[in-house]
């Protein structure tokens, strides 16, 4: 691994995602990605008693589902790295007990997704295991319950709130023996926590934006690169606020966006002229993990992208924070991902 | 390779960007709450629940013979009962989205909020589940509805309305 400028790192051995799975709850299987996701569950409660089981039913799910697209035994497996948004990462550490591997927790809020996968890489780059995975997932019903109100509460939510994705999306990062066409993970940009002093949980796409913003000039400044070298980038879940706030604090930097596809996963995921209830977009440490590892990585595997970069953005608030009137710190972490092929 | 992009300045203009100025460019981004469409919602929708109050009310009138005052608690719980019976459906919170203020100000509003959290602290037992959380929410209407109309009282009081006395 080399460190590139101040924020990136480099995986020099260029580990390759072996497999991924991303696995979702009814809401997210009307939506427009439907066919690129590997498991919809019909139900929110998943057949199990609580919302906090169900989200810890759709991890396990995840991770096996995961492990069987890599094509690996689950005694192969030597590390993972996850995380979620409930107090104490429950829903992750609690999975971990079936996986039975060497695990570290992480939070990362929304961008716990990008986070795990730059530690997992990071793992394997350096030699210190040769199959790690990956993970996160969010229940809509859990963090309903622990960061609002509980879930058949009838209040009015305004035109800049988010919906939380019901899904889990892990991955199987390997150490590249030459013999895999990829995808590949290229690179990482660790973002810097960027807090603009907003306060309302209500409007986190606003709170983002500066996040994303700078860890993307991170990014480009680190790496030499400009945005026409991805023929794909998203960020995290900024929605219909956070993502137009995004491109004009990317214009104002005179950072060439328009040379590539330049998107949003909580945009993806919804079709927000259909799915109402949505409003603004998905969030949720599952809605990048499952646009990821379920549509994106596909999409490369089609060959229909080559070079894609990931900005997963987390507004790291708490319930307590917010009604302590506390503004809302936010980070983004980007990971390039290359499937392979002729070399570039 | 592809060409470099220019020197960026980002890091410093968002560092030295003030709460203030950021508010201001990402202002024309968000969307404010529809105020009159919501009034005008919540005004059709509070309206119609009380005008099932009254349906109800008057129902219990010519039907048992009660008069207004015996009638107006069975029609409050029966109202109660439909809010319940809503909420446990997972429809009460559909209709909140729409009619806001017109489906939490009346008391199905005050049952949905207690109803809600019970169904949802269910997983935590009934002791520290149901029972402590019940009135997560309805708590503080209960708080400050007792408060004003104590402050409203000793208003009345010492103004001479007499309070009750007739």
């Amino acid at each position: 691994m080399k460190q590139l400028g101040s924020q990136t790192w480099q995986f020099t051995t260029r580990p390759v995602i072996l497999g991924s799975s991303a696995v979702v709850g009814p809401e997210e299987g009307e939506g427009p990605l439907a066919s690129d996701f590997d498991f919809i569950y019909d139900s929110l409660k998943m057949g199990e008693k609580t919302w906090e089981k169900a989200e810890r039913a759709l991890f396990e799910k995840a991770s096996k589902l995961a492990l069987i697209h890599a094509g690996i035994e689950q005694e192969k497996l030597e590390f993972f790295v996850g995380g979620d948004l409930m107090n104490q990462i429950i829903s992750s550490s609690f999975a971990a007990r079936k996986l039975g591997v060497p695990y570290l927790g992480v939070f990362g809020a929304c961008s716990t997704s990008m986070e795990s996968l730059a530690i997992a890489s990071m793992i394997v780059d350096s030699g210190g295991a040769t199959y790690a995975l990956a993970g996160t997932s969010s229940h809509n019903c859990t963090v309903e319950k622990q960061f609002r109100y509980p879930t058949e509460y009838g209040s009015q939510k305004p035109p800049t709130a988010q919906y939380t994705v019901t899904g889990s999306g892990c991955a199987i990062v390997a150490k590249n023996d030459g013999s895999s066409k990829g995808p590949f993970v290229i690179s990482a940009t660790i973002g810097r926590i960027m807090d603009l002093g907003l306060k309302d949980p209500f409007n986190m796409g606003a709170a983002m934006a500066p996040a994303a913003a700078d860890t993307l000039v991170a990014h480009f400044r680190d790496t030499g690169l400009s945005p026409g070298h991805y023929d794909l980038i998203v960020t995290g879940d900024l929605a219909s606020v956070g993502l137009p706030i995004a491109k004009k604090l990317l214009a104002d930097e005179g950072i060439p966006m328009e040379e590539t596809t330049f998107n949003d996963c909580g945009l993806l995921i919804y079709n927000l002229d259909k799915q109402k209830y949505a409003i603004a977009g998905g969030s949720g440490c599952g809605c990048s993990a499952v646009v990821t590892y379920g549509h994106i990585l596909k999409r490369m595997k089609k060959g229909e992208l080559k070079r894609v970069l990931i900005v997963a953005t987390g507004a790291l608030l708490s319930p307590l924070s917010y009604q302590q009137g506390e503004s809302i710190p936010c980070v983004a972490h980007a990971i390039a991902l290359e499937s392979g092929g002729e070399e570039a | 390779m592809p060409a470099k992009t220019k020197q960026p300045g980002i890091k410093q203009r968002l560092d030295n960007m003030t709460s203030e100025e950021y508010k201001k460019l990402s202002k024309p981004f968000v969307p404010g709450r529809p105020v009159l469409k919501n009034c005008i919602r919540a005004f059709l929708i509070g309206g119609l629940i009380c005008l099932i109050g009254q349906v109800i009310q008057t129902g219990f009138m010519s039907i048992f013979g009660m008069n207004s005052k015996e009638a107006a608690s069975p029609t409050v719980a029966l109202l109660i009962l439909i809010s319940v019976i809503l909420t446990s459906l997972g429809v009460y919170d559909k209709i909140a989205q729409w009619a806001g203020a017109g489906s939490a100000v009346p008391v199905t509003g005050f049952a949905n909020s207690m109803c809600s959290a019970a169904l949802e602290h269910r997983s935590e037992g009934l002791v520290l589940g149901v029972g402590g959380n019940m009135f997560k929410l309805a708590g503080s209407v209960i708080v400050f509805g007792t408060v004003a109309a104590f402050i409203v009282g000793i208003v009345y009081a010492l103004m001479g309305f007499g309070g009750g006395s007739h």
